[in-house]
């Protein structure tokens, strides 16, 4: 079979070496619609391409590193990262690379074209599985189209295919994929029909933008859009947005543009051309037997049909579990540019406002009456803000995978994390704050006479130069136990961070990880990837990811002072609870409030009892525990369980953090520890973030490791493999 | 009993179902030595049991020295094992089954390997049990626990 057949082929190829997207383009084309000049590069190659290089040996690996059903999604998306830098770093053989360039060049020549995904089951009827996988549009020449096909074969690993696999059926074994390679339309107007409303089946639905397609589907363009009567084409509804931008191709992709203060006024279809799409769209629903998804365009006035698949009921949308949450994270540069803008300008700073203004309350001198209001004042704003922090922050935190993309298409380096360097040491909230603590912890090293009152449990005199930094970071980061993001109760006093910083200055400073890449030369490869006219944009998406990264760390660290605002309340109700001499009335009016009345104390120890117990016994023990490697090195120490945040007052120096999760709010610890260990999983997650910035070995995606590790277990992390060995006796 | 632990035990004892043949360490003069043996084990897992002529190198070896090393393991020879596959290392001693106590072990071996019938009626025929110490399970990879079954 020949690498890349030409459209009048397709159909005696059959659907499963090109795919339902590339048949239907088949059928439309041999119908007597105008669809673009169409070649598909079919299933075979991509197979001889997987077997030849035994890329398929290391993708299995990948795949089967852990059930995929116990990741989180974090962990799905590094999957999918590091198989699609696999098909960026695996050259096609030599035989493959020679027949399909010569027909690609002889074919397309120097015209752009678009690469599409045509995977067999991907548009199978009852299933419709619409951008799971990537397209890429404008691409020229031979060289880039192969290095786009290999990203669309990449793309059968896309982290949302990996969560849908089961819907698609995704078996290593036997999933294949073949790709479109289209001539790109140089679209006046382009849009999509639907020819039934999802929301109402007696109606169809077209959309339309000016330019590309692209924009519309990305969501980065408003359409205008038209509701039809569905049987006769009846415009029943015109709705037009603010016009304000059209999408272009350009050398290496797509860039938006102004429209004309003409275009602006008027929408891109006439009535006419309506009517025309809507009958376009019936005939093709008696062709395919099928109600159809069409995307098309006007290219000099001529409607071309780009690609028809049947609409579905069953699409991955409708799923009501968290993955359909997770898809909304894919964010593409311009809806995250402005997201930065609302979290940068307006967001954290409205945090930190509440933050302060919630700290100058005196909760010691209210009565119970206003305490209670207060609590339930605060349980308000928390929430407002983690629906805050769900619906912005953490999409936003997308920048950074973003950047990691454009990196690893653009550079392809081996280490598909190598972007990171790149990243890291931007000022992070908690850095900054560790850095303080670490003042702090200077000048109990340097002074004696200092540490011997703070050794007594006494304090200097108020005007110690000790005690008003001591102050300024209780102000700005409270007190420490209050803040630890899953606990429930303070201490008041300096007593715990007096405790903690005694124990930092038993030892030197722990130094920032200087050991990393040359960051200047790593900058200068990433900028020099990219062609002259876009060298500005790849520096924008730095920054962007740089901010994404920065920000990713720093919301929690305001979010944990908004929470620590709402314990300091609830403590004051707590610690009134246990006062004996407190009036029947008041105490009554303090337990209708939910967040003390769950903290009872036969509560607070049926909590206790939930902290899943200790698997290890006198004959079962887990020797080694697999995780991800998230921070290379090795480390040996004692295994310190944070279970509670009161758990974290007790780390010694050369302790390793072992946690469920990492918080950026319990990072304070991690100049003291010797190594990370974390059971959510996750290369960009805050426990391996904070642990490279100090050069720590760090796993992540231990699962379990909380069970399976006791507290002060001698344990090894090898950040190199993401093995945890723990010692066992001797045989 | 624990989770972890019953749950790792179900998983040797299904491992040890499905599978009939082992391999055997054993050691002399400090050289290892490794055989592969058609194996049964009791149900509590603290014994496993296989049979081997009196003049082979591994009765000898045991012989001499009754520490082992039994390992079971399900790979298919494929890439995938490396994840997809379970390995149980037993260690314990080993020693010949003495007649007066043979022949419930026996019955219990040959329910599994009723083929082996004529080849343990052989008077060189000697029907070994390993008195299992630990059991040393790997799963994903590189998962390792360790499970004391007998001091």
């Amino acid at each position: 079979m020949k690498p890349l057949l030409k459209i009048e082929d397709l159909i005696n190829a059959g659907i499963s070496q090109v795919g339902g997207k590339a048949i239907c383009l088949a059928k439309i084309h041999k119908q007597g619609f105008c669809v673009p000049k169409t070649f598909c590069i079919p299933c075979r190659i991509y197979e001889d391409y997987l077997t030849q290089t035994h890329l398929k040996d290391l993708i299995l690996l990948e795949i089967n590193r852990k059930p995929l059903k116990q990741m989180r999604w974090e962990e799905i998306w590094d999957i999918s990262l590091r198989i699609r830098n696999l098909f960026l770093t695996t050259p096609l053989p030599q035989t493959i690379q020679e027949a399909l360039s010569g027909l690609i060049t002889h074919y397309c020549g120097t015209n752009a074209v678009a690469v599409r995904s045509s995977a067999p089951g991907e548009d199978n009827q009852g299933t419709s599985f619409a951008g799971l996988h990537d397209s890429f549009l404008n691409i020229v020449g031979a060289e880039d189209i192969i290095k786009h096909v290999k990203m669309v074969w990449a793309s059968l690993y896309s982290d949302a295919a990996l969560l849908y696999r089961k819907e698609l059926g995704l078996d290593i074994h036997k999933s294949q994929m073949s790709v479109i390679i289209q001539e790109l339309i140089l679209s006046d107007r382009s849009g999509i029909f639907f020819g039934i409303n999802p929301s109402n089946s007696t109606e169809s639905v077209i959309e339309s933008v000016y330019g590309l397609n692209q924009a519309l589907v990305d969501g980065d363009v408003e359409p205008d859009r038209w509701i039809l009567k569905q049987s006769s084409g009846k415009i029943l509804s015109h709705i037009e947005p603010i016009r304000k931008r059209y999408a272009l191709p350009d050398k290496d992709g797509i860039y938006f543009a102004d429209l004309s203060e003409k275009s602006i006024q008027k929408p891109p279809l006439a009535d006419e051309e309506v009517l025309q799409i809507w009958e376009t769209g019936r005939k093709l629903e008696l062709l395919f037997d099928r109600p159809q998804d069409i995307e098309w365009t006007f290219c000099n006035n001529q409607l071309i049909i780009l690609q028809s698949r049947p609409i579905t009921t069953a699409g991955f949308k409708k799923t009501d579990d968290k993955r359909t949450w997770y898809l909304t994270l894919h964010r593409s540069y311009e809806n995250l540019k402005k997201l930065y803008d609302k979290i940068e300008h307006h967001l954290i700073p409205e945090m930190i406002r509440e933050a302060k203004r919630l700290g100058q309350a005196n909760l010691q001198t209210m009565t119970t009456k206003l305490l209670c209001h207060e609590i339930e004042q605060r349980q308000k704003i928390y929430d407002h803000w983690v629906k805050v922090y769900w619906a912005d922050f953490i999409p936003f935190a997308h920048g950074i995978r973003l950047f990691g993309q454009i990196y690893n298409d653009a550079v392809t380096p081996d280490d598909p994390y190598e972007f990171m360097a790149l990243l890291e040491n931007t000022g992070l909230k908690s850095m900054e704050r560790n850095h303080l603590l670490e003042s702090l912890s200077e000048m109990i090293r340097r002074d004696s006479v200092l540490k011997n009152i703070l050794q007594d449990d006494l304090l200097p005199d108020k005007d110690h130069p000790f005690m008003s930094l001591l102050d300024k970071f209780i102000l700005d980061f409270g007190d420490l136990s209050c803040t630890t993001g899953s606990g429930n109760e303070c201490q008041y006093g300096n007593e715990p961070i007096i405790r903690l910083l005694l124990e930092f200055s038993k030892q030197p400073p722990r130094q920032k990880n200087l050991n990393g890449p040359d960051i200047k030369i790593l900058h200068e490869n990433y900028t020099n990837s990219f062609p002259r006219n876009k060298k500005k944009f790849a520096e924008e998406i730095l920054t962007l990811g740089r901010e994404s990264y920065r920000l990713r760390d720093d919301d929690n660290i305001h979010l944990g002072r908004i929470e620590g605002r709402l314990f300091e309340a609830v403590s004051e109700g707590q610690r009134r609870l246990s006062d004996s001499l407190l009036k029947k009335e008041d105490k009554n009016m303090l337990l209708g409030i939910p967040a003390l009345s769950v903290m009872s104390e036969g509560e607070l120890n049926s909590a206790e009892t939930d902290i899943p117990e200790k698997a290890s016994k006198r004959w079962f023990k887990s020797r080694q525990i697999v995780g991800h490697p998230a921070g290379p090195g090795i480390a040996t120490g004692k295994a310190r369980l944070i279970k509670k945040p009161q758990d974290l007052l007790e780390f010694k120096q050369g302790d390793v953090l072992v946690c469920s999760g990492v918080d950026p709010n319990m990072t304070f610890v991690i100049p003291l520890a010797s190594a990370v260990v974390e059971e959510r999983g996750g290369m960009l997650i805050h426990g391996a973030i904070i642990a490279r910035e100090y050069g720590l070995p760090c796993i992540t995606g231990a699962s379990q490791a909380m069970q399976l590790i006791e507290n002060e277990d001698q344990i090894t992390v090898d950040g190199y493999l993401g093995i945890i060995t723990c010692k066992t006796d001797e045989l | 009993m624990d989770g972890n632990m019953k749950n790792t035990l179900e998983k040797i004892s299904t491992l040890f179902d499905s599978q009939r043949l082992a391999v055997l360490s054993t050691q002399i003069n400090a050289q290892p030595y490794a055989s592969l043996v058609a194996f049964a084990s009791s149900d509590n897992l603290e014994q496993i049991f296989f049979l081997t002529p009196d003049t082979t190198r591994k009765y000898n070896n045991l012989i001499t020295n009754a520490k082992v090393a039994i390992l079971v393991n399900n790979s298919l020879n494929k890439v995938d094992d490396i994840y997809n596959a379970v390995s149980v290392t037993g260690t314990g001693t080993a020693f010949v089954v003495e007649k007066a106590n043979k022949q419930e072990s026996l019955n219990l071996y040959l329910k599994k390997h009723p083929h082996m019938k004529t080849f343990s009626a052989a008077p060189t025929t000697a029907l070994i049990c390993v008195t299992i110490n630990r059991y040393f399970m790997v799963d994903q990879f590189q998962n390792v626990v360790e499970i004391q079954v007998s001091s």
